[in-house]
């Protein structure tokens, strides 16, 4: 049945080109529209750690003193050298790191290169496992490569490639800021996003070039980036970084669980009291622990125009669909002879309606694959953008599956009201009017 | 022209008008709403920066090797007289930032120490004594800073400049009588006097964090000396744009190649800087307009495919009444009334749903009340397009002749 009810759809398509073409671009323009603006929301709030995202905590700590204190007010978004290395000490979780960004003057062993600027991240032992960085070679420092502010550096491939022509270079010199580094990994590709363990780089932005530990960086007063908020009479001069009222470095902890986030707010809690008990925080204890997706809500990393975007392209398939229906009505209802003669040579209600849903889900799949063109090409506009996000603009198969059941989804729910009035017909009256 | 005989005619195609008025609806609210973001984002992107931008390029310089903030400044000093000296350069300056950069510093200011909320934010622009010239602004009130007031300033230290010169907005915000020259205002790092009014200069950023203080800049007697490295601008000699970026970013390094100036950025005409500032707001501008253009088109094709349908349908029902004496015009008419109250109250809805949408869209983002000068714009459009989209099957229907009375199908 279904084979000639499909055969009844395509001549019936086909005697009104215009139309036809009409309701088919109707609907691939809409659905070309939200897949390519869903696709961009798609991947600018995906998890950049699938699976480990929900153990990864970024706690907060209130370090300031008591000018312009107001209670329940979000404590500091970064810490201060102090608390993070306390923090990082205590190891009161699986994994943990302390780190910053910061820019790197490389000066390259090959004569025909010049100098130039890498983006460098200062961190400690345990990022590259607790973020599970790939290595290409190597791997990364240890904890007394940290305590002896060793000078080793991991490196990207795309830095490896360019300086070192993609050989494992491991065990080679590379010189930074005046400073030999002995190269001890490096990474295969990596760019979570976003970019979530420091957003004040962009939210966005691909990983650093350069990885180093802090120590080592601190050490050497290379330049760090980010924001730096600080409080009192604090400067924040460059000498006396570590122990000056500013917060200006990232702590991230992975906890062997999601449910051990309790017993560790509990410690921040109590590491708040001690500090204020020690006279270091005035404020009350104010900590705050939020998992990684939290995080990303909290600092709202999708722009504003993104969102803005999906909600208008869903209202523009909406119109897309109403006008489809219209359309479909009118086809439909003008068949009522046609139809009328159908029921009186013995077909039900729901042959008909079967037979008019095929007729519609045949525009559906004509305008899903439309659909699917036009965000390609949605996909290929958007990439070309000069966003930081840009280049991540790509369908994967989640989204491809999603386009084709939301046109043919949408194509039927279209179908669904001119079909139940087609066969609302009584068959004597069209016969009749014949 | 009798409304009742419409009525009760479209009272039997229940669903179809409903269908119409709907999409019109829908059209509308949407319509609305994107001509007032397409209004804001374009009224933005031509704010004035209060610069003569025609002349002026900017040059990002980082330095390569450590140095000390000592060192940084000398270096900039001795940039500063090579560019000075070159045949195409009018003038130039040192400065943390430029307006429309998107980034630099802003601080809070204060009229007594002793306040708790500051009166407004401000961009700080570091400057000296050719910053003004420069940048082409307008001195309107007081003095420009003394080559003697120039002081290097490192950094970490905190923001306390002895002389500053304000612009209009600001000085109006914190002085409405006009009389901020000789005034004493205090920023994170203590009090400084007014010395000069600007006309107008924009902040560093156009973003809506910034809106409020939007041209409420404050020019300080200070260079950046940051070890990292520091803007110059740089204003060229009329006409000789091209050329004197070359120039500029050659004699430089000539000077001395421990630099970085980056191939991308580096080296930025004005021209560049202001496209690159508002390119988001320009995507999201055309981005509207498109959708606009092409809902409307979808809606039009809707209209005119459901009244063929319906003119299709009562071509008998159009025989009789010609046959009965009913000019052209008289069907014609009939048709145009027909779409013109389903029109209205699908707008009628619409305006409602537009003023929806404005509401739930101030709520979630960053968005004003629309102005009913878009809804009544949004409404004149989608009647006239309604009548020009039902004109073309209503012709069809009105040359309907008399004789299809007598057929029978």
């Amino acid at each position: 049945m279904f084979g000639y009810y499909l055969d009844l759809a395509l001549r019936s398509l086909r005697r009104n080109k215009t139309l036809t073409a009409l309701m088919v671009l109707a609907i691939a323009l809409g659905i070309g529209a939200s897949m390519t603006t869903l696709t961009v929301l798609h991947v600018l709030s995906g998890d950049p750690m699938p699976g480990r995202s929900a153990t990864l905590f970024y706690p907060q700590l209130d370090p300031q003193d008591m000018d312009g204190y107001e209670p329940g007010k979000e404590p500091m978004q970064q810490v201060t050298w102090i608390d993070g290395m306390n923090l990082l000490h205590a190891k009161r979780g699986l994994h943990q790191a302390l780190m910053t960004g910061g820019a790197v003057p490389v000066q390259p062993a090959q004569s025909g290169m010049d100098p130039f600027y890498a983006d460098a991240r200062y961190t400690s032992d345990d990022f590259f496992a607790m973020f599970q960085v790939p290595f290409l070679f190597g791997r990364g420092w240890s904890e007394a490569d940290d305590n002896d502010k060793a000078r080793v550096v991991v490196i990207t491939r795309t830095l490896n490639d360019k300086l070192f022509a993609g050989k494992d270079s491991t065990g080679q010199t590379l010189r930074m800021g005046d400073s030999a580094f002995r190269v001890i990994g490096v990474l295969d590709s990596w760019r979570p996003n976003p970019h979530f363990y420091d957003m004040n780089m962009g939210n966005y932005v691909a990983s650093e070039d350069v990885f180093l530990p802090l120590t080592t960086a601190r050490e050497l007063r290379f330049d760090h980036n980010g924001s730096m908020d600080c409080w009192g009479t604090g400067g924040g001069d460059e000498e006396h970084l570590e122990t000056a009222p500013c917060v200006w470095l990232q702590f991230w902890v992975q906890l062997s669980s999601t449910g051990d986030a309790a017993a560790y707010k509990e410690y921040l809690l109590h590491y708040s009291q001690e500090q204020k008990a020690m006279g270091r925080f005035q404020r009350p204890p104010n900590v705050r622990l939020p998992a990684l997706m939290e995080w990303l809500d909290i600092n709202k990393v999708v722009p504003g125009d993104v969102r803005l975007q999906t909600w208008l392209a869903f209202g523009f398939l909406l119109v897309c669909l109403v006008n489809t229906v219209g359309l479909m009505l009118a086809k439909f209802l003008r068949r009522s002879g046609e139809l009328g003669v159908r029921r009186a040579l013995g077909a039900s209600k729901r042959e008909v309606f079967a037979q008019l849903l095929v007729e519609s889900g045949v525009i559906g799949l004509a305008g899903g694959a439309g659909g699917l063109l036009l965000a390609f090409l949605g996909l290929w506009l958007v990439r070309k953008q000069p966003s930081d996000y840009a280049a991540l603009a790509h369908l994967d198969m989640s989204m491809l599956l999603i386009t084709f059941l939301l046109a043919v989804g949408s194509s039927l729910l279209a179908g669904l009201l001119p079909a139940w009035r087609a066969c609302q017909i009584t068959p004597a009256l069209q016969l009749k009017s014949q | 022209m009798q409304i009742k005989p419409i009525l009760s005619a479209l009272r039997r195609h229940k669903a179809g008008t409903f269908l119409i008025a709907m999409q019109i609806a829908l059209t509308l609210a949407i319509v609305c709403n994107a001509l007032f973001i397409i209004h804001q984002r374009v009224s933005h992107l031509s704010e004035p920066t209060g610069l003569d931008e025609a002349d002026i390029f900017v040059i990002q310089n980082e330095w390569v090797g450590t140095s000390t903030p000592q060192q940084a400044d000398a270096k900039i000093r001795e940039d500063l007289v090579v560019l000075r000296q070159l045949a195409g350069v009018q003038d130039a300056t040192p400065s943390n930032s430029y307006p429309l950069r998107g980034g630099g510093w802003d601080d809070g200011i204060k009229l007594k120490p002793d306040q708790q909320q500051d009166t407004t934010g401000s961009t700080v622009y570091f400057a000296d004594d050719h910053f003004i010239d420069t940048l082409g602004l307008k001195l309107i009130a007081g003095r420009n800073f003394r080559a003697d007031e120039i002081a290097a300033m490192d950094v970490r230290d905190t923001l306390a400049p002895p002389q500053m010169i304000v612009t209009k907005a600001l000085a109006d915000k914190l002085f409405p009588n006009g009389d901020a020259v000789g005034k004493t205002i205090y920023m994170v790092g203590g009090p400084g006097t007014i010395v000069g009014v600007v006309d107008v200069l924009q902040a560093q950023s156009v973003d809506r964090w910034a809106a409020e203080f939007a041209h409420r800049s404050t020019i300080i007697p200070k260079r950046l000396a940051s070890t990292i490295g520091t803007f110059y601008i740089v204003r060229a000699r009329p006409g000789q744009l091209d050329a004197a970026m070359k120039a500029a970013s050659k004699a430089l390094f000539a000077h001395n190649p421990r630099r970085i100036i980056n191939e991308q950025d580096g080296l930025l005409s004005f021209t560049e800087v202001r496209s690159r500032a508002y390119e988001r707001d320009r995507g999201m501008a055309i981005l509207m307009g498109v959708i606009c253009v092409v809902l409307l088109a979808i809606t039009a094709a809707g209209i005119v495919g459901l009244t063929s349908f319906w003119v299709g349908q009562r071509r008998k029902q159009i025989g009789v009444r010609r046959a009965l004496g009913a000019t052209q015009r008289d069907i014609l008419n009939y048709f145009m009334t027909e779409n013109l109250l389903i029109s209205s109250a699908g707008a009628l809805f619409g305006v409602l749903l537009a003023v929806a949408i404005n509401l739930w869209l101030v709520t979630r983002f960053e968005m004003n009340r629309l102005s009913l000068v878009y809804v009544l714009a949004g409404v004149v459009i989608l009647l006239l397009l309604g009548q020009g989209a039902v004109l073309a099957p209503a012709m069809r229907a009105s040359r309907v002749p008399p004789v299809e009375a007598t057929r029978s199908v």
